[in-house]
């Protein structure tokens, strides 16, 4: 290697290598979306619909995994419970034919004991398995979803009552095996409000860019990291009214752009979880779980109660992955009784783990842009394999592959980067 | 015997209950649970013999899956969960002996042949992986399985296979299932099969498990089998008497490796199709599932453990099935049960203490 390319790499500041070690998984994936984006030969504005769509319908789910993290639980399998407790909140609402926005609120409602009951035995199960709690989760997942077979197939109709002709198999005994939600729950929260894209833009855009500088100057008098507060709000700014710009600019074209529509209260509740869980770290209780988190030894010597914390952290993921699944099945509009839950787990887990996250540490951002991320290869990968290979399903077996892949590795790489720091201690 | 006599009723007693503590309620509740079906199957009239013999037959056909649970678990590495690795590489072997025409006992031990190095070759480098993330390697091993298990997606449809018995008539790639009809189906189970009081017993696959643990059994009695036991069980003790705990990890996994390929291989022989593509993903679980409910811990486990459990769990789904569909038409009875029989079983292991890595 000559001279001149040496100091170039030494050139090339700490900083950004750091950044590019640290996010290579995400990095391969943009690469990986892109590319997949370009042989696909998707139209722009119809993938923008389609993965409009699906951060709506998943991102609630994937932010729900953030707090077991914090709270040194790892990733949480069990969100695969708390979807149940949504699909039977769900039943239950359309049983009673009730229907938009009123019947996702009662939805909303009626699942929460349910998740909260299962968070609960979750959280206790978990402390009988500490130093396992992921393969726990996992295995919990399969264990519940048995359970729920057997409540739903076998004991409706012989042990709970329910005349529905709609949704009872015609023996009387158990649900049909798919629930179709048309005249009732479907859109219930997508519908309340939807805007066009391009005004989505512009609003989105104008309230990054007053957010930045309002956070700007309530922070101006603070005295640490003043560089990086005034990044931070040029990076706001600058986002913003590149935002306002090009919806201005689609709308006064009218191009394809103006046309899609976004369920801009599915978006304001997601951005309402980001800003609980932003809250929430920074409480007492938040703080506690963190301090669980990352030593439960030294926690127990602060006088937390590390199982009564872990137990807490259960549930509101609990109940969190209840009410995501609510907004997954209200956008879907139509679900698999006995399947709709059972990847849940996975592909949330993957999506969060393709943001850049870790077992041991999760954040907003990542959650995000995990979930756009690995629904574009969702989208993208089916097309991409026809096209390369001349077969969808080809492309479909890689998505399955990325997305157990991806668990695989990150959970191997995160062991052994454990083990490595315990030896050099 | 007489001993005990001589100390009174009251430690007789003691020890009973001794006896039925070591021996676990989980495994008094699923003796209990099978008793019952079995006197249910009685009350409604099932043909037993036809019972028994597919109890019977079931054992030939899942033992030696549960039987790779033993090695990996007395290494040190837990349950092996990594054993759709394993499972793919016994297909792959029997796939290649339908490619190559073979017939009979020919196919089905040129299957096992051919797996073999494939068998060794995944388990090394498995095993290596596995002494890099120890403490995790339970949820390691499932998704490494799991990617696997699509990886070797890419591979059925890919791999050159021509046979027409194993191709799609249409397109690329092997078929879903592939029947084994005409090839190694039934090979063992039908070898010297006498039929007693209606019960028809598959001498040659319990003749092959005996073989298996035999084999296994043997393994255990050898210096290096020892060794292997010993790392396991207490792998500071070993490494401080100069045992390579980590190479004796990887060799428990390599014979698991092994053992899941054959396994799998006599499982196909019994099913009379070989099951590609998702169809090894799950398998793991329900192995684990026979060992632990046999008596095994995530630490420790023996050939016993392997066949009692084996015996137990699928001659409880055995029954479940016709009993369910007689009772009710609930024929999704079996499939539920198992799925929570085998997980329960699972979460009851992993919440003993003492399981910790």
């Amino acid at each position: 290697m000559s001279e001149s390319v040496k100091s170039k790499n030494r050139g090339l500041s700490l900083g950004t290598r750091k950044f590019l070690t640290n996010n290579v998984v995400t990095i391969l994936f943009v690469l990986v979306g892109l590319g997949g984006l370009k042989v696909s030969g998707l139209s722009i504005p119809f993938f923008l619909d389609d993965i409009i769509n699906r951060v709506a319908r998943n991102g609630f789910m994937v932010l729900a995994l953030i707090i077991p993290v914090l709270a040194g639980l790892g990733l949480n399998f069990a969100v695969v419970l708390g979807a149940m407790a949504g699909q039977t909140a769900i039943i239950m609402a359309t049983h009673w034919g009730f229907g938009g926005i009123g019947g996702i609120l009662l939805c909303v409602v009626l699942s929460f004991p349910f998740a909260y009951v299962m968070g609960l035995l979750t959280g206790k199960l978990l402390n009988k398995t500490r130093g396992k709690e992921m393969i726990t989760t996992l295995i919990l997942g399969f264990f519940a979803n048995g359970i729920y077979q057997l409540v739903y197939l076998i004991l409706i109709g012989t042990i709970i009552p329910m005349n529905n002709e709609v949704l009872v198999l015609s023996s009387g005994v158990g649900l049909r095996t798919t629930i179709d939600l048309t005249d009732g729950l479907k859109f219930g929260l997508d519908n309340v409000v939807k805007i066009p894209l391009t005004l989505f833009s512009v609003l989105a855009g104008a309230a990054a860019a007053a957010g930045a500088v309002i956070q700007y100057l309530v922070r101006r008098r603070r005295p640490l990291g003043g560089k990086a507060r005034l990044n931070w709000m040029v990076a706001g700014l600058v986002f913003g009214i590149a935002s306002m710009v090009w919806g201005v600019y689609q709308m006064l074209n009218q191009s394809m752009f103006s046309f899609l529509r976004v369920p801009a209260v599915t978006f304001a509740v997601i951005v309402l979880l980001c800003w609980f869980i932003h809250y929430f770290t920074k409480t007492k209780l938040g703080q506690d779980m963190r301090t669980v988190g990352q030593d439960s030894h030294v926690a127990d010597v602060a006088g937390i109660a590390t199982d009564k914390i872990r137990v807490t952290a259960m549930i509101m993921s609990t109940v969190l992955a209840a009410w995501g699944q609510i907004i997954f099945l209200q956008n879907m509009g139509t679900f698999s009784t006995y399947g709709s839950h059972e990847n849940v787990g996975m592909f949330a887990i993957a999506s969060l783990l393709i943001g850049g996250a870790s077992v041991a540490k999760a954040t907003i951002s990542q959650a995000l842009i995990g979930t756009v991320l690995f629904h574009t290869m969702f989208i993208v990968s089916p097309l991409a394999g026809r096209v390369l290979f001349g077969d969808a399903q080809l492309g479909e077996f890689f998505r399955s592959f990325v997305a157990y892949g991806i668990i695989g590795l990150s959970l191997a790489l995160h062991s052994w980067k454990k083990r490595m720091q315990g030896k050099l201690k | 015997m007489t001993h005990d006599n001589e100390h009174g009723a009251d430690s007789g007693v003691t020890k009973i209950f001794g006896a039925l503590k070591s021996f676990g309620a989980p495994r008094l509740i699923i003796i209990g649970f099978l008793v019952i079906l079995w006197i249910l199957a009685l009350t409604i009239k099932i043909p037993m013999p036809a019972l028994f013999s597919d109890t019977l037959i079931r054992l030939g056909m899942n033992a030696v899956l549960t039987l790779a649970m033993l090695p990996s678990i007395t290494g040190g590495t837990s349950l092996f969960f990594g054993l759709p690795l394993g499972i793919i590489c016994g297909l792959l072997g029997g796939v290649m002996s339908i490619e190559m025409n073979l017939r009979g006992f020919t196919a089905f031990f040129g299957a096992i042949a051919m797996s073999l190095p494939l068998a060794v070759l995944v388990g090394l480098g498995y095993g290596w992986l596995m002494n890099r993330v120890k403490g995790s390697e339970m949820t390691v091993g499932t998704y490494i399985g799991f990617a696997f298990v699509s990886l070797m997606s890419f591979g059925w449809v890919t791999l050159p296979f021509h046979n027409p018995e194993m191709a799609w008539a249409i397109g690329k790639g092997v078929r879903v299932t592939v029947s084994l009809e005409g090839r190694f189906s039934g090979i063992l189970n039908n070898f010297l099969s006498v039929t007693i009081a209606g019960v028809k017993i598959p001498t040659g696959a319990l003749m092959f498990l005996t073989l298996m643990c035999l084999l296994v059994w043997l393994f255990y009695r050898t210096q290096l089998g020892h060794a292997m036991r010993f790392a396991g069980m207490n792998p500071k003790f070993a490494e401080a008497s100069g045992i390579n705990v980590n190479r004796m990890r990887i060799l428990g996994i390599v014979i698991s490796t092994i053992l899941g390929a054959i396994g799998i291989l006599v499982y196909a022989q019994g099913f009379g199709f070989l099951q590609l593509y998702n169809a090894p993903m799950y398998m793991g679980f329900i192995a684990a599932a026979g060992i632990l409910i046999g008596g095994a811990s995530l630490k420790s486990a023996r050939i016993s453990h392997v066949i009692l459990g084996t015996f137990l769990f699928h001659g409880i789904l055995v029954v479940a099935l016709p009993v369910a569909n007689t009772v009710a038409t609930l024929g999704s009875l079996a499939e539920i049960s198992r799925a929570i029989v085998s997980n329960g079983i699972i979460l009851y292991a992993l919440a003993q203490k003492g399981g910790e890595s």
